[in-house]
This record gives structure tokens, C-alpha cells and sequence, in this order.
């Protein structure tokens, strides 16, 4: 049983689903990366599970409190951290955090103590007592995990962390974000758009498109399912290359197309992973192997796979939407 | 016994999240109003039309002894001299500035910049953040109109040296707490603003838009309505006259300003005995004295439930408008 738990939660605004029957669960101590295009229903997911806007059908609960119905006993023990969140900004990054705590029943001496702790965690001490409508969008980012923090929560759930975030920024954020997981302990559920930042710190993630989890597993396992349903590609540029190179690709065995691109790259489909065979082929006929890499596997394949199917499939609806329309 | 004393632990839980919720929300809504630029500037504005009533109120009060000497403390609220009108009349036209001053962005502001997401992602209850928001304003105003009152009487009392009496101090208590209502009012109405519209500007037009309106025209429109349908000159003219002028009144009562106007002159003013209109009839047999305190609270006394009432109502409004808004990041 995960700790973040739907059933069949679903969302309908007018005739318009934003989130379809979805089914998820979350091991504790996990981070979980939920990635979808925007306006794929990753905000309106977050909000169902802190209880801020009422599912239209399903349920859903964390650490068996159920999120529509008793969501102030859920955010006393889950942090969000909203997309574009902000301060007072006549405030100090301090006071701010103080507010936040006493919201959460600290006070006295407890209080300032849990805030100097955050402070320095996130890297804020220094500009701890400025205004923060003075801080930058990686400052306010780091403040915003301390202010999510000062409740001490076992789950965060964080959406869109790294928008707008210089690389600089991003690293110290993951690097934030991996060690509340391993030293911390702490279950963080991450939406996003972004996948390269996402697939360094997540143990799992799900593709979320239009409304539904299209894909679920670790990176690899994703790969994996990928290769078996599309084969795979082989990027190869070697010397001599050009025509003889795919012809003689061509020829063995398991081979399903052969293609050149720009350059000397030839890109090589197969049914099944085949580079062995392919060097040693390559040695053989006395050419010298130069770039050999394989395509896909990586997310970003992954993502604009599953992004393409699930774009065909909303294209072709929303084509008939409109002959319907025009029909009546 | 073991569920029940679960249940009992629960409900005192509840009780300490609604309480802290509030108290929080409520000591920096308190703190932001007072610190802010924009209080500093509306007591200012305030203040010194107050002065400038009372320096007005304290050069014609001379001709008003002459006429009678008696309730002289009120008539540093009242009484108005070379055009400068009195301190009653500017804080009419002034004082719902202030309410639209303090509501205007009171929701639409948490939400453009990103703290209400932040604010609601907290175990308080979500109306705490609208309740502590309106406490806070009402308190700023309560504070600023008090002060107002009091210090304009303690400067007047300086000048004139005649001590109020105990009726004119009740005359006076109740005054400046309906002031507060109404005030309170177009508090009400600017937060409505602020949860319905998504940008502080658009809020900040259409409650000026309202106040302008209301405070200024409304009148005319009553009396353009009620000339149309009850003329006055013609053939008809005089039968028409009592229902035209009851018609305005009515049409005139819609609007706060006029209500507020009705009920402080007769609260300011012993010497009023009837709003609205009387009959030959109805004055045959009286006697010519002051209407009494209780007497004058009595005939105002709709006035004054009426805006307690619309003040309530427009709050009830912003909050249910506001706990059934969804608010995304």
C-alpha cells in the first residue's frame, strides 16, 4: 500500500476532462515524477491530493487520509510547493517563514530555531532578513522549500520546481531535492514538464498526457517497454561510410530499415538490441567504427514518443469533435 | 467512552486550527494596513478634511448659537460655514474611500502574487484567510474613525469650551459606530470586488465607479424616475406631488450614502423630528421641543439595522463567492 494513493480520480470542468480515471501509488520514501506537457491536469492532480479542488468521481488518499475529505488533517503533514509561488514581499524571507510556522502551531523559541535550521539547509542565511520582493526566482525557489519544510511534512509534493531556474540554480535544487529524499526520508511527488532535470533525481516517473498516465516505471523499465513495442535504432557513422556501409547493414539479419541522415550518420531500426553483431560485422569488412549510440532509452525519447501517440490521438479527436459540431 | 474522547480531542484540535489560523492571518493583515503607505495616506486625507470641517463648523457656529444655544458640542460636527462643509459631510463623501481603500485588493492581490496558493496549502481552513482579512479591516477602520470623532471633539472642546453633555456623548458613540457600518459597507463591497475580479485595477474601477455613482448621481436618477412617472407640472401636477416624492425617497433610500445622510442627521440633530414626509395631520397637536435620544435612535432605528444588514450581506456575498472559487497556482 504507497503512502500516495488514487483511485480512479477524475476531473471533469464542463464537458472538458482534465484528468481521466487515474490510478496511481507511491511507496514512501519515494520521488515520483509526474510528467506531462502543459495542460495535461499535473496541477489540477496536485490540488485533488491537497484536497483543494473536489474530484468529480474516485478518491484519493494519502497515508490513509483521505484527501476530499479531511484535507486540513492532510496538509498538516503534506508540504506543496506551488508552481510561480510567492511572498509577501514587504516581508522578510524570515518573517515570511515565521508566518508560515506559526500557521502550523510553532512558536517561541522552537520557532526561530526551525527557521534558522531551514535557512541555512536552503542555502538562505545571508539574505535571510531582506525583503524578499528583492530575492530572485532561484532565491524565492530555495525559500519556498524551507517554507515547506517549517511543518516538518513526510510528503512534498512540488509543482514545476525548476521553472525559470538558471542551470546554476537547478543543480543546487536537485541536488536539495535528492537529499530530502535519501537523508530525510521524505515521499516527493514531482511535476513537470521539464525531463532531463526530473529523470537525475526521480526513482520513478509517469507520463501524464491529456488527462492519463500513458506510461508508468523507472526510466529504464520505460526503455525497455519502448524498445520492445518500437525495436530499436543505432546511431552509426564509420569509415568508409555512405552507401556500401547501408547496403551491407541492409543485408543482415533483423535489420528493419536503414537510413542516412545528414552527414555520415546512418540510422540503423532493428528488431531487437543487435549491436554486438553490427561492431563485429563493421570489423570485419575492415571498416572503422566511429560513432555508435543508442537512440532511445534516453527520456527524451520516451517522452516525445508518448507525447506524438497521445498528440495523434488528441488531434484525431478533436477532428471528429468538430465534424460533430458542424453536423449539428 | 474511547470514541467519544477521540471525537472530544478532534473537535479541540479543530478548534486550535481555526483559532491560529485566524490569529496569524489576522495580526499580519492588522500589521500590513497599519505599516502601509496607503493608511498613512487616507488618515491623512482624513484627517485633514476633519480639520478643515472643523475649522469651517467653529467660524459659523456663532450664528448657530444665536439661533438656539443648546446642543452646542454637536454642532462642531454640524454646523458648516463659508462653503466648507462640516466634519459630518466630509466624512460621508470620505469615509467609504477609506473602506475601498483597504478592500479593493484584498484577495485579487494574495492571488497575482502567488501567496494564496500558499497561504491555503496550510492546515487553516480556508475561510480564516477572508474572515481575519475583513477583522483586520474593520479594526483599521473602527481605529480611524474613533480617533477621528474623538480628536475632532477634543480639539473643538479646546476651542469653545462648553462640555458636552451625556446625551450629546451617546448622540456622538452611536454616530461614529454607524459611520464604522457604513464604512464597513464599502469594505464589504470592495473585497466582493476583489474576489470576483482578477486584477487589482479592474477591482479599484468598478468600486470607485460604484462609490462615484452612488454617492453623486444616484439622487438625480431618483428624482429623473420619479418625475417620469409621477410628473409634477401639468394638469396632474398636484395630485402627483406625494407620490412623486415618496417614490424619490424610496428610489433614494437604495443607495447607502443617502441612507447613512437620513439616519446621522437625525442622530446630529435633535431638532429633526420626522424623515420623510408629514402631514398637516400628523403635526397638528405636537409639541415644539427636542426629540429625545431614545426617540431620535428610534426613528432611525430601520436606517441603522438596514446597513448592518447590507454590510452583512455584502460580505456574505465576497464569502461564499471566495470559498467557492477555485484557486490555482
Amino acid at each position: 500500500m504507497g503512502i500516495i494513493e488514487t483511485k480512479g480520480l477524475t476531473k471533469r470542468y464542463g464537458a472538458f476532462t482534465a484528468v481521466d480515471h487515474l490510478t496511481l501509488s507511491i511507496e514512501p520514501g519515494e520521488v515520483f515524477g509526474l510528467l506531462g506537457p502543459n495542460g495535461a491536469g499535473k496541477t489540477t492532480t496536485t490540488l485533488m491530493l491537497l484536497g483543494l479542488t473536489e474530484p468529480s468521481e474516485g478518491s484519493a488518499q494519502i497515508a490513509g487520509v483521505d484527501c476530499t475529505r479531511n484535507p486540513i488533517r492532510v496538509k498538516r503533514f503534506v508540504g506543496y510547493l506551488p508552481d510561480n509561488m510567492g511572498f509577501y514581499p514587504d516581508m522578510t524571507g524570515r518573517e515570511n517563514l515565521r508566518m508560515t510556522g506559526r500557521m502550523n502551531g510553532l512558536s517561541g523559541a522552537a520557532l526561530e530555531a526551525r527557521i534558522d535550521e531551514l535557512l541555512k539547509r536552503v542555502g538562505m542565511a545571508q539574505a535571510a532578513d531582506k525583503k524578499t520582493g528583492a530575492y530572485s526566482k532561484g532565491m524565492k525557489q530555495r525559500l519556498g522549500i524551507a517554507d515547506i519544510l517549517m511543518k516538518d511534512p513526510s510528503v512534498l509534493i512540488m509543482d514545476e520546481p525548476t521553472n525559470g531556474i538558471d542551470p546554476e540554480g537547478m543543480r543546487e535544487l536537485m541536488t536539495l531535492i535528492r537529499a530530502l529524499s535519501e537523508r530525510d526520508g521524505k515521499t516527493i511527488l514531482i511535476s513537470s514538464h521539464q525531463l532531463h532535470q526530473i529523470q537525475q533525481i526521480c526513482d520513478r516517473v509517469g507520463i501524464f498526457v491529456a488527462g492519463k498516465i500513458v506510461a508508468c516505471g523507472s526510466i529504464e523499465e520505460l526503455g525497455r517497454q519502448m524498445e520492445q513495442e518500437n525495436g530499436c535504432r543505432l546511431e552509426i557513422r564509420a569509415q568508409p561510410g555512405g552507401a556500401p556501409l547501408c547496403r551491407m547493414l541492409a543485408q543482415m539479419d533483423g535489420v528493419l530499415s536503414v537510413t542516412q541522415e545528414d552527414g555520415d550518420t546512418v540510422v540503423v531500426h532493428t528488431r531487437e538490441d543487435m549491436c554486438d553483431a553490427i561492431v563485429a560485422r563493421l570489423t570485419d569488412s575492415g571498416m572503422k567504427l566511429r560513432h555508435l549510440r543508442r537512440r532511445g532509452g534516453d527520456l527524451d525519447e520516451i517522452y516525445s514518443r508518448y507525447f506524438e501517440k497521445a498528440g495523434e490521438h488528441h488531434a484525431a479527436n478533436s477532428h471528429a469533435d468538430k465534424r460533430k459540431r458542424a453536423k449539428g | 467512552m474511547q470514541q467519544t474522547l477521540t471525537r472530544t480531542r478532534e473537535n479541540g484540535q479543530r478548534d486550535e486550527t481555526r483559532t491560529r489560523g485566524l490569529v496569524t492571518l489576522y495580526r499580519k493583515e492588522l500589521a500590513d494596513h497599519l505599516r502601509s503607505a496607503r493608511f498613512v495616506l487616507i488618515f491623512a486625507l482624513l484627517g485633514l478634511t476633519s480639520l478643515a470641517g472643523l475649522y469651517g463648523a467653529l467660524s459659523g457656529i456663532a450664528d448657530a448659537v444665536s439661533e438656539s444655544s443648546e446642543f452646542i458640542f454637536l454642532k462642531l460636527y454640524t454646523a458648516s460655514a463659508n462653503s466648507i462643509p462640516s466634519f459630518a459631510s466630509f466624512l460621508a463623501y470620505l469615509a467609504p474611500v477609506a473602506g475601498l481603500a483597504l478592500g479593493f485588493d484584498a484577495i485579487n492581490r494574495e492571488r497575482m502574487q502567488g501567496t494564496m496558493s500558499r497561504l491555503i496549502s496550510q492546515p487553516i481552513y480556508r475561510d480564516s484567510v477572508i474572515v481575519a482579512k475583513f477583522l483586520a479591516g474593520l479594526t483599521v477602520i473602527a481605529l480611524m474613525i474613533f480617533t477621528l470623532g474623538i480628536g475632532v471633539g477634543a480639539l473643538g472642546l479646546v476651542c469653545i469650551g462648553v462640555p458636552p453633555s451625556g446625551e450629546e456623548v451617546a448622540r456622538l458613540a452611536v454616530y461614529l459606530l454607524y459611520t464604522v457600518v457604513y464604512t464597513a459597507l464599502w469594505m464589504a463591497l470592495a473585497m466582493l470586488c476583489s474576489v470576483l475580479c482578477r486584477h487589482t485595477a479592474t477591482s479599484a474601477l468598478i468600486v470607485i465607479a460604484a462609490w462615484i455613482f452612488l454617492t453623486m448621481f444616484a439622487t438625480m436618477i431618483a428624482s429623473v424616475i420619479a418625475n417620469l412617472v409621477y410628473p409634477i407640472d401639468g394638469i396632474m401636477g398636484f395630485a402627483n406631488m406625494l407620490d412623486n416624492y415618496e417614490l424619490e425617497t424610496t428610489l433614494n433610500r437604495f443607495s447607502p450614502y443617502y441612507l447613512y445622510c437620513e439616519a446621522v442627521s437625525t442622530l446630529l440633530n435633535p431638532n429633526v423630528r420626522t424623515i420623510g414626509i408629514a402631514t398637516q395631520a400628523s403635526l397638528s397637536g405636537a409639541l415644539a421641543s427636542y426629540l429625545t435620544f431614545d426617540q431620535s435612535v428610534l426613528l432611525v432605528w430601520p436606517h441603522l439595522t438596514c446597513m448592518l444588514a447590507l454590510t452583512m450581506a455584502a460580505f456574505t456575498a465576497a464569502y461564499i463567492s471566495f470559498m467557492r472559487q477555485e484557486i490555482r497556482a
